[in-house]
């Protein structure tokens, strides 16, 4: 990958990436904490991008960006206890050294293995990734299908509130 | 000159950074924001392996992608709304203070 642009690119996405996700560690609003995740993920968007995943960034920023940040935001503001507070728990201190063991033991396996790379641009687009899913991957895309089925119905069961199960209740005895 | 180990570093720290945020947070739904940075660099990793490795089919590696992104979208919304519930027993998600389970 060559080219000053896509240099600049990436290290500025790094640098935008890891210093947003060091802000959800370090806020201590959780709304800010959100708003640090929002930017994380048009960073990790903008990786796609550079990596010629177009339509995966795409769907970064629609579901991710869009959808679960929202998603995330309606559940902090119904659980109004707990809106000012993004706090540790005593176990900090362990997580963040298992967290520095293991980013030591990911980068050195990183730059001492002979990953087999090519140079060649591989053809990623998206019609071939349609292609892809709706031919050799058509039954796992099937089953997300139902999956997110059963998952919009779960999360609807699971936060309806007693009143409306009784009115459901009372919907079927009548 | 980036290489396939540019990306896969990145990954790797976002990846440890989410990892802290899940094991520490207090806050369930911190907790669940550590899960998604989590996710976001696994994908980040997949990605950079799809474009920079060897491979007959490289667009497995999107295909894998769009799948976790699918099962990291209904397991937001499942959490989350478990988050809520849970407010409503106990008035608080403080994963410290739901101890019902502990003898």
């Amino acid at each position: 990958m060559e080219g000053a642009g896509v240099q600049i690119a990436f290290w500025v996405l790094s640098v935008l990436t890891l210093v947003a996700a060091g802000g959800v560690m370090a806020s201590r609003n959780l709304l800010h904490a959100v708003l640090f995740l929002i930017v994380t993920f048009i960073g990790v968007a903008g990786f796609f991008v550079l990596l010629s995943a177009e339509f995966i960034a795409m769907a970064q920023i629609v579901i991710y960006v869009g959808a679960i940040s929202v998603l995330i935001l309606f559940a902090i503001v119904l659980t109004p206890q707990s809106v000012r507070d993004n706090s540790e728990t005593a176990m900090v201190g362990p997580a963040i050294l298992l967290g520095i063991a293991l980013s030591t033991i990911f980068l050195f396996v990183i730059h001492d293995t002979a990953w087999p790379t090519t140079n060649g641009t591989p053809a990623l687009s998206a019609s071939a990734l349609g292609q892809a899913l709706l031919s050799t991957w058509v039954l796992p895309f099937e089953i997300a299908s139902v999956l997110l089925t059963a998952a919009l119905v779960g999360a609807i069961m699971l936060v309806r509130s007693e009143t409306e199960e009784n009115e459901d209740v009372a919907d079927v005895d009548a | 000159m980036l290489t396939l180990e540019h990306f896969l570093t990145v990954g790797a720290l976002l990846f440890c950074l989410g990892l802290v945020i899940a094991l520490s947070k207090r806050n369930a739904i911190g907790v669940l924001m550590g899960i998604e940075l989590m996710l976001n660099s696994i994908n980040i990793t997949l990605i950079a392996f799809s474009r920079f490795g060897e491979s007959a089919t490289p667009i497995a590696g999107h295909a894998f992608v769009a799948f976790i992104i699918t099962v990291a979208a209904a397991e937001a919304a499942v959490a989350l709304a478990l988050a809520v519930s849970v407010y409503r027993s106990r008035q608080t998600v403080e994963v410290d203070q739901l101890d019902l389970l502990r003898l």
